[in-house]
Formats: structure tokens, sequence, C-alpha cells
């Protein structure tokens, strides 16, 4: 997908603009955040849980080749293959292979951001094989040209009736507005399609090291007709999803759901150990793990390491409240709200998403939520000191942190300073008490009064009073 | 009750054998320019509760703009500044979540080997926000304030999440007179201000304080109470913007009944009556 990220500022606009998004956006902060505490009430251990699933990533991180290697021999054991991408490019490469190899000529998708992060359905059609997205989310947005604004609720800036208009134009059947209608008319294309189609791609929540196994958790279905009825079963995930044990999966998912949804467990977790065995009723011939580094890699024993714990709950992003005022597209890449604004700079550079790692108040929320205690709002400030170190910061804000900087090193002079400001704002703003306009802080005044100083600073009138020996 | 007796009362009920612990006041920069009314409160109280209250002439800013911007080598030199400046106090105490938890932070910019790091260690365990000195630390129980009206209470994003301040100041408004307190929905979400975000991305910021005006509106509460100046001034501008009749005070005023001075944006005011 084509990278929007610079434009974050003009993204943004234009989406604080957009009556239907917001309407949608504020619709959204009753749903999740609201389940999800109620959740979290049910289940006294979740803090535990946290640290317990925390510590474990940490040591996954830290093992990450030990594992993957266990995973990849199990898989192989199992009659499957694993294929080892260190770029989008690679996967894509590698991807294209197997369906080449089956003569596949559509294949059917769950849901999976690494597909979106490496541009895998562009790639595929590109190259002459159909991918078709099952997810509803996806399925709409696929038929709309569009991308997903959230990592697990993609269509979240659509309403009913965008939805309505899409399937009316791509199913060419009469047009409903009845959500359940909707819905059973997506089913009823999509089941040929489940049919029909030569590989199935899902992405994996986990993959489990002592198994060889991977787990897709889906609210639809999808991801099981995706990954069963097809001859050739793909899965694309990236390195850090794997897990020691089936009792350590077991340990995420129940963080996962309730982080996410509010759920207490996801509807459907399928597991895929290998293909089809002898005595098996159905399932794949084939069964591919495709491996995605993308980036992944190198953060481990860098600053970032600790968003490598990331399970892509999107509880983040669900209780941003910069998420919640623009919605994911403004992000313009494939990951939004906090996750992503640590997560993006990676993968497309710093010079070109600089913008989202600024675009947070820091006010702790995101990491407050987050079921593996990612400190997100430190990792933003790292891509700060990044973009800082690299003469990336815009020179008006350089210009004025090393002009504040001047003063505040010299406490003698930043009380003239103080002084100075502090009469000349209250002079301005008269008997009034604050002011509709100041001369170089639009950005406050266009949208909020100037509250006027008092007057004299605290320093100078607890200095006088010193001095007359109060 | 005179000030003199207030203080007597509040001497008595010192936890520790510390009587009068020696406290440096963080001031901070709005506080400084802004409302000195507010760091005049927070001197009242802290007199109050039994402390020697001085105001270290070294300081200025805790150095958050240049740790949010990723500059850090000012940050380190703001912050052995501040290290300095507040050296051999007993407490260092401010009227704000935000710049306390700067202070905070300080650890965070030295490395193992610097020897500023456990000065900056230091720093942090002695610095409290004033709720939170007040109620956990020296058990101040003595407010003798009244306030008529119904206010709601803003929680502040650094004090709410890095420093834990969430009942203490509930704790110190319930013993003020004829006060009620409104909860409104969603407290706890940030007002947009964030620093230098407000003026960065003023949009975006707009969109959170105007969301956040409209709860503190429908809470119904005459007065919003909070305990950084920063967010209060963002909020209190955007409830004048808006022609909305709600005043907007830091708690301290409230805590010391010093409420006489017109509130933040407010017109006319006398300099502080302060002590």
């Amino acid at each position: 997908m084509q990278i929007k990220s610079p434009n974050f500022k003009e993204n943004a606009r234009i989406a604080l603009h957009n009556v239907e998004l917001q309407e949608a956006l504020g619709q959204f902060k009753y749903g999740f955040p609201v389940n999800r505490a109620n959740a979290i009430k049910r289940l006294p251990e979740f803090d535990d849980l946290r640290d317990e699933a925390r510590d474990l990533k940490n040591h996954i991180i830290e093992n990450l080749d030990i594992y993957l290697e266990q995973f990849e021999s199990k898989v192989i054991e199992n009659g499957g293959h694993v294929h080892w991408c260190r770029t989008g490019d690679d996967a894509n490469k590698a991807i294209l292979d197997i369906c080449k190899q089956v003569n596949a000529k559509t294949v059917t998708k769950g849901k999976s951001m690494v597909s979106e992060e490496i541009n895998l359905n562009d790639y595929l059609e590109k190259n002459g094989v159909q991918p078709v997205e099952t997810d509803l989310g996806e399925y709409i947005l696929q038929l709309r040209d569009d991308h997903p604004s959230h990592i697990i609720a993609p269509a979240i800036h659509l309403n009913v009736n965008d939805v309505s208009e899409t399937f009316h134009k791509h199913h060419k059947r009469p047009k409903t507005e009845d959500p359940q209608a909707l819905m059973k008319e997506a089913r009823e294309v999509l089941r040929k399609q489940f049919v029909s189609a030569d590989v199935g791609i899902t992405g994996a929540n986990f993959l489990v090291a002592e198994t060889g196994s991977s787990i897709i958790v889906t609210n639809e279905g999808n991801g099981d007709l995706t990954q069963t009825l097809p001859k050739t079963h793909i899965v694309i995930t990236s390195i850090e999803k794997v897990v020691p044990t089936l009792e350590d999966m077991s340990l995420f998912l129940r963080l996962l759901a309730r982080s996410a949804t509010g759920q207490e467990f996801t509807v459907y977790n399928t597991l895929s150990t290998g293909p089809k065995r002898e005595d098996d009723q159905d399932g794949p011939e084939n069964f591919h793990v495709v491996l995605v580094d993308n980036g992944r890699s190198e953060m481990v024993g860098s600053e970032f390491q600790d968003m490598l714990r990331c399970i892509r709950c999107s509880s983040c992003m669900n209780h941003c409240p910069v998420y919640g005022a623009v919605g994911g597209h403004s992000y313009g890449w494939v990951y939004p709200g906090p996750m992503g604004s640590v997560l993006t700079p990676k993968m497309i550079g710093i010079d070109k998403a600089a913008h989202l790692p600024n675009a947070s108040t820091s006010c702790g929320k995101c990491e407050e939520v987050c079921p593996v205690r990612i400190p997100l709002p430190k990792l933003m400030r790292h891509w700060r000191e990044k973009e800082f170190e690299k003469h990336l910061t815009p020179k008006a804000v350089r210009f004025g942190i090393a002009s504040w900087a001047f003063f505040a090193k010299r406490p003698a002079i930043y009380r003239w300073l103080s002084r100075g400001s502090a009469w000349f704002i209250s002079t301005l703003a008269g008997k009034k008490g604050r002011l509709k306009k100041l001369p170089l802080a639009g950005g406050w005044t266009d949208w909020r009064d100037m509250p006027a100083p008092q007057g004299k600073t605290f320093m100078d009138q607890w200095k006088a009073k010193q001095k007359a020996g109060e | 009750m005179t000030s003199s007796r207030r203080l007597t009362i509040a001497m008595t009920t010192m936890p520790n054998n510390r009587k009068n612990p020696k406290v440096g006041l963080f001031v901070t920069c709005l506080a400084d320019m802004f409302r000195p009314s507010v760091a005049f409160a927070t001197v009242k109280l802290l007199e109050a509760s039994g402390c020697v209250v001085e105001v270290p002439e070294k300081q200025t800013c805790c150095g958050q703009p240049a740790y949010n911007s990723g500059d850090k080598a000012t940050t380190a030199d703001i912050a052995r500044q501040t290290i300095e400046a507040f050296d051999g106090y007993e407490y260092v105490v401010g009227p704000s979540g935000s710049c306390i938890g700067m202070l905070h932070y300080y650890p965070e910019v030295f490395s193992d080997d610097d020897p500023w790091k456990q000065r900056a260690l230091d720093l942090k365990a002695r610095s409290y926000e004033i709720t939170q000195f007040l109620t956990d630390i020296v058990n101040f129980e003595q407010i003798n304030a009244a306030f008529e009206g119904t206010i709601t209470y803003h929680d502040s994003c650094s004090g709410l999440r890095q420093l834990g301040v969430k009942d203490q100041p509930r704790k110190l408004l319930s013993k003020v007179e004829n006060l009620t307190l409104n909860e409104m929905e969603e407290a706890e979400t940030c007002c947009g201000f964030g620093g230098t975000f407000c003026v960065k991305y003023p949009d975006i910021s707009n969109r959170m304080v105007s969301n956040k005006t409209q709860y503190i509106s429908d809470s119904g509460a005459s007065t919003l109470v909070g305990g950084d100046l920063g967010c209060l001034l963002n909020m209190a501008g955007k409830l004048k913007r808006e022609g909305k009749q709600i005043e907007a005070r830091h708690i301290v005023e409230i805590l010391a009944d010093m409420t006489d001075t017109p509130a933040i944006g407010e017109a006319e005011y006398e300099l502080a009556k302060a002590l």
C-alpha cells in the first residue's frame, strides 16, 4: 500500500472533518474498551497473567533462534515446509512460487496484517493470482479497493450504508441495509470462493514450537474454511509469533481475546499442524509456513526490543485518544495507533514516519492497557530521540528547543524571561483575564482562549516576601 | 482558625519523628509564570502540614520539552541543574504530576556508570506531587477550607499513570466543607494538552479538549478542578472559548482555601493574598 505517513497532519485534518468517520469513532469507544473493562473485572488474576506474559515473551525474544528452529524442525517432521524470508519481497516471491507450483488461479485469505505489511495482494494480482479476502471487514475493503484502518476491525471507518452500496455494486443483488442480510449475502458469495480456491492463505496469531502448529483466532470461522478446504495452506506470519508450548499459547489466548474484544475467548481458535495425515478426513495436502523478518530481528537487542512482545490485540489503539480522534488511515500505513507509531518508523523509516511517534500526548493509556506491558510512550520517545539525532526534527522545533534550553540552563536570565513573558501576556490581556489571540501562539489561540498570567511571577513575589521578612 | 493554630494541629498529626521536614518547593514554570497563587497555595498547605518550605533559586523548568523532543543532552543538563538545586532537601514537592513525573524520569537520562544516576535516583525517591505528599507522606488531615459549589475532577495523565495519583486528591477534597464532587465520564482520558503536542498538532488537540469539555459540562459541575496547570490552562481556555460558564481551578487553591483570586482565565484579579 502507498505510504501516506509523511502527510499525517493533512490526513488527520481530513479525518477530523469527515463527519461519518467521526460518528463511527464516537461509537467505537463505547465498544471494545467497555467490553474489555467488563471482561477484566471477571478475571481478578488478569494483571498477574500480564506479568507472566511479559516475562515469557521476553524469554522467547532472547531465545528466538532456538524456538524458531524448534518450530521449523517440527513443521518438517509433520510434513510441512518453512520458508525464511528476510524481507517482504522475499516472502511475496516465496508465496507466489508455491502458488505457481500448484497452478493456483485463486487464493482465499484469512485476515493477515503481515500480508498487508508486505503488499501481498497487489503482488499476487500482478502475477496472475486472484486473492479473495474472507474476513468480512477485509472482504468489504477489498471490494472497495480500500485498506484496513484497524488491525482487528479493519472496516471500522465504514458504516452500514457504505457496505450496502459496495455489495449492491459488486454482487448485483437488490440493495439492503439490514446488517444481518448483508452478512448473509457475503457468506453466500464467499462460500463459493472457499470451495473453489486453489490455495488458502492465513496469518497466525501464534506459532507453537513444541508441536509445529500455527493458530489463528477468528470470530467468523473464515479462518477454518480458508485453511482446511484448499489443497494448499500457506501460513504467513512474522518471527516473533513463536511461543514454546501449547500451554504458553493458552496464556496468550486468554489475554488476547479479553484485551482485543473483551471476549473471554475468541469464537474460533483453529490450530494447523502440518498437512493432512493419512487417516484425516480432510485438510490441505500441502502445508507451508512463510516466516517474515522484515526488520524485526534488528529490533532484538535494540531500544525497541520490547515492541516484539506485541500480540496485535489492538487494545492500545482502542484506548488511544489520538486514534479515537483521527482514525487509523491518518497514520498512513499498515499499523495505526500507538503500536503502529512504534513499528512503522522501523519498517518504512523514521524520515517518512516521524509524525507518528510525535503525534502523542504521552498520556500513557496505551501502556496501561497493553496485555504484555509494552512501554509504548517510552518507545515512541526513543523514536523522537532517533529523529533528533538524525537532525530530522523540524527546524522550527529545534530552534524552539534550543532557545528555550538556553534560558532554562541559566536560572538568572530564566527569571528575567518568565518575568517579561508574564508581564507581556498579562498586559496584552488587560482586565479580561484571557486572550483570544496571541502572537506566535496561533496553534493554541485558533481553538481556545489563552488564560492570562496573574501578573508578577511567583519567584519575584516570593523574593519580595522573603525580603520583607514575612 | 488562624494559620498558626492550624499549624500546631498539623504538627501533632505528623506520622514520623521528623516534626518539621525541610521541603524544597518545585515551583514549576507554569505556576511561576501563569499562576503564582498555585505555588503560594502549595506553600500554605506544606507549612500547615508542618513542613519548612524553601524555594531553591537554581530551579527552572523540569526539562520536559527537551525530553519529549528527543533532545537527550539538554535533558541531562537540566536534570543535573535540578538535582543540584534540590540537594539537601528531605523532600521535593510540586503542584504538578507532570513536572514531578519528569523528575522521576531523570534516572533514565543517565547511564548506569554515571555518578549522576545515583543522584537522580535519590531525587526521585524524595520528590512528590503535592496531594500525594500530603496524603501518603505527611498524612495531613487538617484541611481547613470551604468551597460553595459542585466540582468535577480531571485526572491528569502523568500524575495518574506515572505517579499513581487518583484517590489522594479526592480524599483531600472530601474534607472541604460544602464541596460536592460530581465525577465526569472519562475523567482519566487525556485532555489533549500534551505539552508541545497541543501546538504541534493543534486540531487533534482541539478534538480531544472538545470531548473533554463536553464531559465536564455533562457532569453538571460549576468548577473544574485538576492538579496540573498545563491541562487546566488547556481546558479552561476551551471552556472560555465555548462560552461555558464553568470555572477552572488548581486543587491546591481549594484545599488552601485560596479561592478569592479569579479562577483560571477569569477577568480581574487581585494579587494573591497569600499566607
